[in-house]
């Protein structure tokens, strides 16, 4: 396999991974824009475990997860007391306090960052994002699934219900954590680097995106999304720069194009974003369409004299 | 005499210098089908919104099958056999039928297995075939996938009172079971209520719709601006004055009174 398809297949489980563990927390009505904090929490954990301490890959990448995990836990009791887009500020704010301590921290190399020594190919990302997808199809088919999935619809009904809403919630934001820390440790073994600059503000935004543009009722949401978003700038490699010069044409500005460039993948998840929202706000995959798709509904919908019965 | 399910004793509530519920008390025995009613901010929802602890009482118990339910969390009293279902139907939009039916049933799951074995996939699960079954045994017919937005107004009505049922209360809190329904969907609830009933489960009803009350509950209490005006029965409910005078106003209520003397 070329060079190009490891690294597409290396970052899609790492997206595909780091979008469940939002997912978790968006799951239950809470919205997360710490996602890049969360991450970075488990990049750092595993890179200083393997570079300081010479630990074993099982190790740093279990170490990456839990450390995020915990730390997901504990900010979880104050932080979903907040709602709505104090939330969002919530969280958003915890992701720029991980980054600021940590380029701050010589221990953890700073600005410069830390080289980590085990490095892994595609396979391990890869199997871990399928792990990871059966595991959250699973626990989504529970009783546990089932009470999320009724807290982000009626916290008032479900708590009336029986449900402890506030441990339902705890518990999918921790369990969330410890995924993107998850997604950390295997960006920090897999890119044999970690620099703080990376796990920025875009990233962060970029993940909850591909969660709610995926749709967020069902596992199949953040998977179509993350799956969508890191391959789609790939697929439009060859057509972009015709694209653009195209769209430059347009508005008069020939000659004024230089080659394609990075950041026309937030032209187009920009685009996506507006399109979304106007045509699916649910997300892509919805619990409806997953209906329509099933074998049996089907075949109902392709004959309407018994549907109409 | 025997303990009645449910007992209500002198429950205050204020809401900053408001009082919404004064001093109101009344016991529910059990079997018994009671209507709670009264004109519109009579109290009633408020009441309901008390007994399963949505709101604290500033003053008052309540007692449930012999046992003070005061210090009990909200979500810890439908375990302790008391459902209810909603004046607006609240079901999960985003669950489907059986799904919201199996959410009923979660005061009655416990432990980390009930919460990790698999209920909505792989096959029916004991959860799932359950409450298929309850479905099934109330005459509610819908096929598994279906999302509850897309049905009709009278079924989901009467899927919300099935979720409760999933609780297997003693107890049933229904608050406007009729509101918005048409004279044959009423009757189909009437009997779907006393189908319910006869099972052992006992009925607190709030409701407007008198001929329902009439025909579906035995007592009846009155309340107006937070207070207890009726406890009695139902057929001499609109022989009372007090109770006249709150729903006519002081005038129309002599003339009636006047009528019937």
């Amino acid at each position: 396999m070329s060079g190009y398809w490891i690294g597409l297949i290396t970052i899609l489980s790492i997206n595909v991974i780091f979008a469940y563990g939002i997912f978790l927390a968006v799951a239950t009505g809470q919205l997360n824009l710490g996602g890049a904090g969360f991450q970075a929490l488990g990049a750092y954990a595993a890179a200083y475990l393997a570079m300081e301490m010479d630990q074993p890959l099982a190790v740093t990448i279990a170490a990456g997860m839990i450390v995020a995990g915990i730390i997901g836990f504990a900010i979880a009791f104050p932080i979903l007391r907040l709602k709505g887009v104090y939330l969002v500020l919530g969280t958003f704010a915890f992701a720029e306090v991980v980054a600021g301590l940590i380029l701050n921290s010589d221990a953890l190399g700073g600005a410069t960052g830390l080289p980590v020594p085990t490095f892994i190919d595609w396979e391990v990302p890869a199997i871990a994002a399928v792990i990871v997808a059966l595991g959250v199809f699973w626990l989504m088919a529970t009783r546990f699934g089932l009470v999320v999935r009724s807290v982000h619809d009626d916290e008032v009904v479900a708590d009336l219900m029986g449900v402890n809403v506030r441990m339902v919630r705890v518990t999918a934001f921790a369990l969330g954590a410890a995924l993107a820390g998850l997604s950390g440790a295997l960006y920090a073994h897999a890119f044999s680097f970690v620099e703080i600059q990376v796990f920025n503000a875009s990233l962060s935004i970029y993940v909850l995106l591909y969660v709610l543009l995926g749709g967020a009722q069902t596992a199949w949401g953040p998977l179509f999304g993350a799956a969508f978003f890191t391959l789609l700038p790939e697929a439009l490699r060859d057509t972009l720069p015709a694209l653009k010069e195209g769209v430059f044409g347009a508005l008069g500005l020939e000659g004024a194009s230089n080659p394609p460039d990075e950041s026309w993948r937030f032209v187009i998840l920009g685009v996506a974003t507006v399109l979304m929202m106007i045509f699916r706000p649910e997300g892509l995959i919805t619990r409806t369409l997953i209906e329509r798709l099933r074998p049996g509904n089907l075949a109902r919908a392709g004959r309407p004299a018994e549907a109409a019965e | 005499m025997t303990q009645p399910l449910l007992k209500v004793d002198s429950l205050s509530k204020s809401f900053g210098g408001l009082a919404v519920i004064s001093e109101v008390s009344f016991e529910v025995p059990a079997g018994g089908r009671l209507a709670l009613i009264g004109p519109n901010g009579a109290g009633k929802t408020t009441m309901f919104n008390l007994l399963t602890g949505v709101y604290r009482q500033d003053v008052g118990t309540v007692t449930l099958d012999g046992e003070v339910i005061d210090a009990y969390p909200s979500r810890a009293r439908i375990g302790l056999g008391m459902a209810r279902s909603f004046q607006n139907i609240r079901l999960m939009p985003h669950l489907s039928v059986v799904e919201n039916v199996m959410l009923g049933q979660q005061s009655r799951a416990s432990g980390w297995r009930d919460f990790l074995a698999p209920v909505t996939a792989f096959g029916r699960s004991p959860a799932y075939r359950e409450a298929e079954d309850l479905l099934a045994s109330m005459d509610i017919r819908t096929r598994p996938g279906d999302v509850v937005a897309t049905l009709p107004y009278g079924i989901r009505k009467k899927i919300e009172v099935v979720r409760a049922l999933a609780a297997k209360p003693k107890l049933l809190l229904l608050d406007e079971p009729a509101a918005g329904l048409n004279a044959s969907e009423t009757a189909s609830l009437r009997d779907f209520l006393l189908q319910i009933a006869e099972t052992g489960v006992t009925l607190l009803v709030v409701e407007h719709d008198m001929s329902l009350v009439r025909s579906l509950c035995t007592s009846t209490v009155v309340l107006n601006f937070g207070r207890k005006i009726y406890d009695g029965p139902v057929s001499r409910v609109n022989e009372d004055p007090q109770v006249l005078e709150a729903y006519l106003g002081p005038r129309h209520a002599g003339e009636k009174e006047a009528a019937h003397g």
